[in-house]
């Protein structure tokens, strides 16, 4: 099975792999003795373990082959077919809302405040899963809209003492705002480009909030935000997270049902026929400009939206809270879930999210785990997690015949 | 029903098209025939609004259209079958389908339309679920014009509809394209290499050179004229 190709194939790889980890496992250097120790050992269990893991995954790959050869459906994970069945869907989603309702009762308001976190990236990632995954337009600076609904809620509450609820739109709707906003110089833009435009619209956001010190307090940041009311009652720490928690619940079904409905709707089609062949589309008299806009700005609402809620939950914003790295973990949110699958991009989120928190005692290497995840996804399911439940209709044979021919 | 006048258009500072004027009449079915860089398909893209006019007027049943965006001039009843088929690779048959009725409201209508490009190709019938991208390229090619067809065009325009086609393939082709012009009373605007199908398919035809129109006249003058035969038609 292993040709002599592969076995010289494997070595290259794992001397390249020591050469290219030799500089951190290889030399030790002690600045106060001023001595370097050289750690041979490590090199050796470089190139070993390399080598081991270079065949796992050609044994990995192969059968992915194999299995392609065999079966069509491979791709359709268990989750998919349980979710097409509408009985077991009824049950499966029964039983995750009972799970999510009950959650704050049995564990402590610390897994609470994360599972909300990790809730709100859930509506994240859905924002820009309508711009990514239903458009494919790649979009790079997608916290900036979280930001701008952020910081709506902080500046209106700290100018004219609006309210969480108030506000609430109002950070959606300013966030869709500044969607077409960044619409409109991207419309010819594609690809790579667009990517790189978006980017740095996300770091203009973020290089004004931290600048403009009269308008946003700078990076200092703004304090003091009221938590979401519940009218008018005054409620203790503990009962405000379990709040937040379940107004996040509510907030991830709404999102869900709005998204979905979207997917299937005109435009949604629209979006994905866009994503596919912008020539075909303007053949078929879709209107470019409008669909774009449309989905930077209904993308957008989202994460403002959830922007107002995450400044009502940590009642403190900063603009270090709107990096790069964000829209990154949002994008890789999308893209490890599954382009386009609402299903998958949940899951996505929560892996995310949540894997970090859990994995605190390895936080070091988080990055690390982070990346190497990443590329073993992208080598064995690049269309992600779970994909896109495409409806069709499967006729039967007996059902063909009767087709005219 | 269609008519350009003295149209200018092109890419960047470069005219691709110079000055032409053409006119296409209900029911009929123009060819426009030409080398490769003539200009033809420019001028298929100047009438749809994707590539801007520079000069001159087109006019759609006594309408100026040249201002117009694309996706205004689809609703008014041109619909185009662009060059190289872009079909939507990721959607099944039957949502190509849908996506060329994108415009359309009538359901009862689309759904008489779909039944009625399934009878014109049995084929697509069969793989109506199947992706678009898994198609072979003359099923393609009739995905392509189907869609194209489910707009409801009162002018349709086909660009190169037998490039990379077999030779029967490009027949069959050729005979829907007649079919279509009787059944549906579409006018039919054809850009074509392929001079010889083109020309016996068309009622009249115009020959493009360097962006400009050198010849224009019925299909049947054309097929006897010796220089036409000579240049575009190899005998």
């Amino acid at each position: 099975m292993i040709s002599l190709k592969e076995l010289k194939k494997g070595l290259l790889t794992s001397l390249w792999f020591v050469f290219l980890t030799f500089p951190i496992m290889v030399i030790k250097v002690d600045p106060f003795e001023r001595t370097i120790t050289w750690r041979w050992h490590n090199a050796v269990y470089m190139a070993i373990g390399t080598f081991c893991i270079f065949f796992i995954m050609k044994f990995y790959m192969q059968r992915k082959e194999m299995k392609k050869d065999t079966q069509k459906d491979s791709n359709d994970s268990i989750l998919q077919k349980t979710l097409l069945d509408t009985r077991k869907r009824n049950i499966f989603i029964g039983t995750v809302l009972a799970v999510a309702l009950l959650f704050p009762q049995f564990v402590s308001s610390y897994q609470t405040n994360v599972m909300t976190t990790a809730l709100m990236y859930v509506v994240l990632g859905l924002g820009l899963n309508i711009v990514v995954g239903l458009a494919g337009l790649l979009d790079l600076g997608f916290v900036a809209f979280y930001a701008v609904g952020a910081y709506s809620y902080a500046l209106l509450n700290l100018h004219f003492g609006l309210g969480f609820w108030t506000v609430l739109p109002i950070g959606g709707l300013m966030a869709a705002f500044f969607g077409i906003m960044l619409g409109f110089p991207v419309l010819r833009l594609r690809g790579d480009y667009l990517a790189i435009v978006t980017l740095g619209f996300g770091e203009i956001i973020r290089l004004i909030l931290e600048n403009w010190g009269t308008f946003s307090q700078g990076p200092s940041g703004i304090s003091n935000i009221p938590r979401p009311s519940l009218f008018g009652l005054d409620l203790s720490l503990g009962q405000a997270i379990n709040y937040t928690y379940y107004l996040m619940i509510v907030f991830v079904i709404i999102t869900i049902f709005v998204v979905n409905r979207l997917q299937d709707s005109r435009l949604g089609r629209a979006w994905i026929a866009l994503r596919e062949d912008e020539i075909a589309c303007q053949a078929m008299g879709i209107d470019k400009r409008k669909t774009k806009l449309v989905a930077f700005s209904l993308g957008a609402f989202w994460a403002g939206a959830v922007g107002v809620i995450f400044a009502a939950k940590t009642t403190f914003i900063n603009p270090a809270s709107f990096t790069f790295l964000e829209s990154a973990i949002i994008l890789s949110i999308v893209v490890l879930g599954g382009m386009g699958s609402i299903i998958g991009v949940i899951f996505g989120a929560l892996i995310l999210i949540l894997m970090p928190e859990y994995l605190r005692a390895l936080s070091e290497y988080r990055m690390l785990a982070f990346g190497a995840i990443l590329v073993c996804m992208m080598i064995f399911r690049p269309q992600g997690l779970i994909s896109n439940i495409r409806r069709t209709y499967k006729f039967d044979k007996t059902n063909l015949k009767t087709t005219p021919k | 029903m269609l008519k350009l006048e003295n149209v200018q258009s092109g890419y960047g500072n470069k005219l691709a098209i110079k000055d032409i004027s053409i006119e296409i009449k209900k029911g009929e079915i123009i060819s426009l025939i030409g080398a490769n860089g003539a200009g033809k398909s420019t001028t298929l893209m100047t009438i749809c609004g994707v590539v801007a006019c520079r000069s001159g007027r087109i006019t759609f049943q006594e309408e100026e259209i040249q201002k117009k965006n694309p996706d205004e001039i689809v609703s008014m009843g041109i619909c185009q079958v662009p060059e190289g088929r872009h079909i939507f690779p990721e959607l099944t048959v039957k949502e190509n389908l849908d996506m060329g009725a994108f415009l359309r409201k009538d359901k009862e209508q689309i759904k008489r339309d779909m039944d009625y490009v399934f009878s014109l190709f049995p084929i697509l019938a069969e793989r109506r679920n199947q992706d678009g991208g898994t198609l072979s390229g003359g099923e393609q090619q009739m995905l392509a014009m189907s869609r194209a067809l489910m707009a409801k065009p009162q002018l349709l325009l086909l660009d190169e509809p037998s490039m990379g086609l077999a030779p029967l393939v490009i027949k069959q082709i050729f005979e829907i394209i007649g079919q279509i012009n009787k059944e549906q009373d579409t006018t039919i605007f054809l850009v074509e290499q392929n001079a010889n199908q083109a020309l016996r398919v068309a009622d009249r035809a115009y020959v493009m050179e360097n962006g400009g129109i050198s010849f224009s006249g019925t299909a049947k003058d054309m097929l006897s004229n010796p220089d036409i035969q000579k240049a575009y038609l190899g005998i």
